[in-house]
């Protein structure tokens, strides 16, 4: 296996490789927030090791927390839920399923993914540089992300390298784009139909589809407001503005601008992540029925419509923006009708397990779990489509609650799902089935105990992005509730060593596969 | 097996944070902030059925069809039902989407009132202020380079209008409880959010826009305004209030605050 090497699936284990040093690096990040907000004063040695400047004396300051913040957003989106379901997985498993002997255009694979690499590199530079990395979140809104150190430490080189590292991520995305569409239309086995192929491939089709178009508009977006930064361009900056007390001198941007182009690609985002996941359910849901998948024709519209109706609806991350409340209105009526393809996708899926004999594999676990998580994180962008209802809620933990269910934790399922099946593919071993299933349990409950209770800090209102709660009175009710949502994590994180065991462990000493160990239909296990 | 267990459990464990009175809104204090609980309630009972409807049955096809050395039995597909399911949530959830609408447009469509009184919100990096256009009922003229935080005038209120020389600023929200109030929500620096739990109101503070918000408290007491858009370090401080207040001792309050009024 050389680093540069063209094979499809070389690269697609070097993506996935990757998606699982960035997941557990997002998720170490994520403890030292959790504990932070319930131990706002607590000093700790460690901190002041790793961060001397963003935790002097080992007191972790407010800026730090909303970098770790940054950072942990940005990982889990970019380098975990892009990286593993769609070029991981597809990149391994596409062409084997569609009869292909590699991508279309295997220099071109390689190049994605070692751009996908310096982009990682890039981000995780800005922990290093002076003022660190930057706090604006992951979703850099301008003015704040557009003015420099002045609006605050890591608002200077930290965020500069972060606009860098997403373009890099833009030109990477859209290279493994082209790439996949590319595959689908020319590289089928002759006599295979759209129709006839996989609901996986449909996954990463319509997934390289909609990749093309929002990447497409993060990446001039994100060069614009590196040309208000460094070139002193006013896209995104409005005039009159007083930060810090020093007068800008820019006038005529609108940050209402960037929020359009960023969401433009944000919400589709959520589908990239979420797509591949649900082609995999599919197939994982059949095969453990002993069934064929219901509805397929039903579940390849159903991909489509999400595909093409996910790009109308970035709006519902506006309704308190303050753009025009006529706009509003008609995204929410999107919103609302792009959850019903969703919902049909739930139904098939059930339909699917009905009338079935279903073996309960490790892979299955996971499936039904991802059923479980994605109604459970669902149902609330029932509440949060609706723009009435939005007013409350935006920007409080009722939103942290249900995106992490709905696209974090939901897809995390899905890839796990996907290791345990094709895992025997990958390397003619199988992962140990017991303690993937002890993993799925305990993990099942923590996610459920862990991000459950954050919508009741919604409903008390409670703003996300908040380093602590000290200044609050009525924040005073929720200390407990968060106190046993850090505990819950500290627990999720440390279930998910028996996986990282099994993972290495089973590479080497895992129990030998057969050609086809599930009696599984498509091409990657029957050809040969 | 366990699993169709575990999940039912959890979403029974879920469904019953539901009926916990702890974690919950707040006490609404205005018709809109009722109208808001109201279609909630409404939303909740739906997405609750639709929960539990889904889950359980998710639960019971596991536990129905788990492997006991069946047949398989099922279909692969059945048009009649892709329609019927189809159909039944697209009324559903673009029924919930139009039953919605009513509390946005009380909030964004109705127009102005002429008896409302209007206050200027001001937010910066990380304090907000508000001016009250005093007796003249007309706010004077801002100029940037008279703005001075320190002085007392962070909104630049420019000494040479006459209209400006009785405007008032302040660092908390007074209004009168049962009048309407119209708030121009302006930013200098950075976006910032208005957030009023208990009017169940949150408007995004943009800077280059001004931006209006219409209520009308009905209980007087005083409320915390939590900043709720990522603004910069000190987001998580950028607290302030609203204090709603009789009639009567709205007008004494500012009575008083009138006459300290120094001009710039
Ligand atoms: C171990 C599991 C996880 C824990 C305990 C966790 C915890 C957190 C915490 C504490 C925050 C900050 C909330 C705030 O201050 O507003 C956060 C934000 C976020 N998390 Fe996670 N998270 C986990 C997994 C994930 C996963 C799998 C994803 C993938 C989508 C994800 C995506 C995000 C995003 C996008 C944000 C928003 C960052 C921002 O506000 O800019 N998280 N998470
Ligand atoms: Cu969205
Ligand atoms: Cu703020």
């Amino acid at each position: 296996m050389t680093l540069f090497s063209t094979d499809h699936k070389v690269i697609g284990k070097q993506y996935i490789g990757l998606a699982l040093f960035s997941v557990f690096l997002g998720m170490l990040l994520s403890l030292v927030m959790r504990f932070h907000l319930v131990h706002p004063d607590t000093k700790v040695r460690l901190f002041q090791m790793l961060w001397p400047e963003g935790a002097p004396g080992g007191q972790m300051t407010p800026e730090l927390y909303l970098s770790l913040m940054t950072m942990h957003g940005t990982i889990m989106v970019f380098f975990v839920l892009t990286t593993a379901p769609q070029s991981g997985f597809g990149n391994y498993f596409l062409p084997l399923q569609i009869g292909a002997h590699d991508m279309a255009f295997p220099v071109l694979n390689m190049l994605s993914f070692w751009t996908t690499a310096l982009s990682l590199g890039t981000l995780l530079l800005a922990f290093v540089v002076e003022g660190g990395a930057p706090l604006s979140g992951w979703t850099a809104y301008p003015p704040l992300s557009g003015l420099g150190k002045i609006t605050g430490p890591g608002q200077g080189l930290g965020q500069d390298l972060w606009i860098l590292s997403i373009a890099l991520f833009c030109v990477a995305s859209l290279m493994g784009a082209i790439n996949i569409i590319v595959t689908v239309i020319e590289l089928r086995a002759p006599g295979m139909g759209y129709f006839d192929m996989p609901l996986t491939c449909w996954g990463w089709f319509v997934t390289a589809l909609i990749s093309l178009f929002a990447f497409a508009v993060l990446l001039p977006g994100g060069v614009l407001l590196l040309l208000d930064r460094v070139a002193g361009t006013s896209f995104f900056i409005p005039g009159g503005l007083i930060v810090n007390d020093q007068v800008q001198g820019r006038s005529g941007g609108s940050p209402l601008l960037f929020q359009h182009l960023f969401w433009f690609f944000g919400h589709p985002e959520v589908y990239i992540a979420i797509l591949p996941g649900m082609g995999v359910i599919s197939t994982v849901l059949s095969v453990f029925s002993g069934k064929k998948v219901f509805g397929y024709k039903a579940m390849t519209v159903a991909m489509l419509a999400i595909g093409g109706l996910g790009f109308v609806v970035w709006g519902h991350h506006m309704f308190i923006s303050g753009m025009s409340p006529y706009s509003s209105i008609a995204f929410s009526v999107l919103t609302m009708a792009v959850g019903v393809p969703s919902a049909v996708k739930t139904f098939n899926w059930l339909a699917t397990l009905w009338g079935g004999r279903l073996r309960f594999t490790a892979a299955m676990h996971y499936a039904l779990g991802f059923v479980s998580l994605f109604i459970t994180g669902g149902i609330t962008g029932l509440v949060l489509g609706q723009p009435g209802l939005d007013i409350y809620f935006h920007d409080t933990y009722f939103v942290v609650a249900h995106f992490h269910l709905i696209m974090g934790v939901a897809a995390v399922f899905a890839i796990w799902a996907a290791l345990h099946y094709w895992f025997p593919k990958m390397y003619g071993r199988f992962l140990n089935e017991r303690l993937g299933k002890i993993h799925f349990f305990l993990t099942f409950v923590g996610v459920y105990a862990v991000f459950v209770p954050l919508h009741f800090a919604g409903f008390v209102g409670n703003p996300r992005r908040y380093p602590d709660f000290k200044e609050y009175e009525f924040l005073k009710s929720v200390t407990g509730l968060h106190m046993g949502v850090t505990h819950a994590a500290y627990f999720l994180a440390a279930v998910q060593l028996i996986f990282l065991f099994n993972y290495f462990w089973s590479k080497r000493r895992g129990a030998v596969a057969p050609g086809n160990p599930w009696g599984a239909t498509t091409r990657e296990w029957t050809d040969d | 097996m366990a699993i169709a267990i575990l999940i039912a459990a959890l979403a029974g464990a879920t469904l019953a944070l539901f009926f916990q009175p702890r974690w919950w809104f707040p006490e609404a204090i205005s018709a809109h902030a009722r109208a808001y609980d109201a279609h909630f309630l409404v939303t909740l009972c739906v997405i609750g059925c639709i929960f539990v409807f889904a889950q359980g049955l998710l639960a019971w096809v596991i536990f129905r069809y788990r492997d006991r050395g069946q047949a398989v039995t099922g279909s692969d597909g059945n048009n009649t039902l892709e329609i019927a399911w189809t159909s039944a949530t697209a009324v559903i959830f673009l029924g919930l989407a139009l039953a919605g609408q009513g509390i946005w447009a009380g909030v964004h469509l109705e127009g102005s009132d002429p008896r409302a009184l209007k206050v200027e919100v001001l937010a910066k990096q990380f304090a907000w202020s508000y001016r009250y256009a005093g007796a003249d009922g007309a706010f004077g003229r801002v100029d940037v380079k008279q703005i001075d935080d320190a002085g007392g005038n962070s909104f630049g209120i420019d000494a040479k209008d006459p209209k400006g020389k009785d405007d008032l600023t302040a660092a908390v929200l007074r209004v009168p409880v049962g009048r309407p109030v119209e708030l121009h929500l302006k930013s200098r620096d950075v976006i910032h959010n208005f957030f009023v739990r208990e009017l169940r109101l949150k408007q995004d503070v943009v800077p280059g826009m001004t931006i209006p918000l219409r209520f009308t408290a009905t209980k007087t007491g005083t409320y915390e305004v939590p900043c709720s858009e990522l603004c910069g370090l000190g987001h998580h401080q950028m607290r302030s209030s609203l204090v709603v207040m009789t009639e009567e001792d709205y007008a004494a309050w500012l009575a008083e605050a009138q006459q300290k009024v120094v001009l710039p």
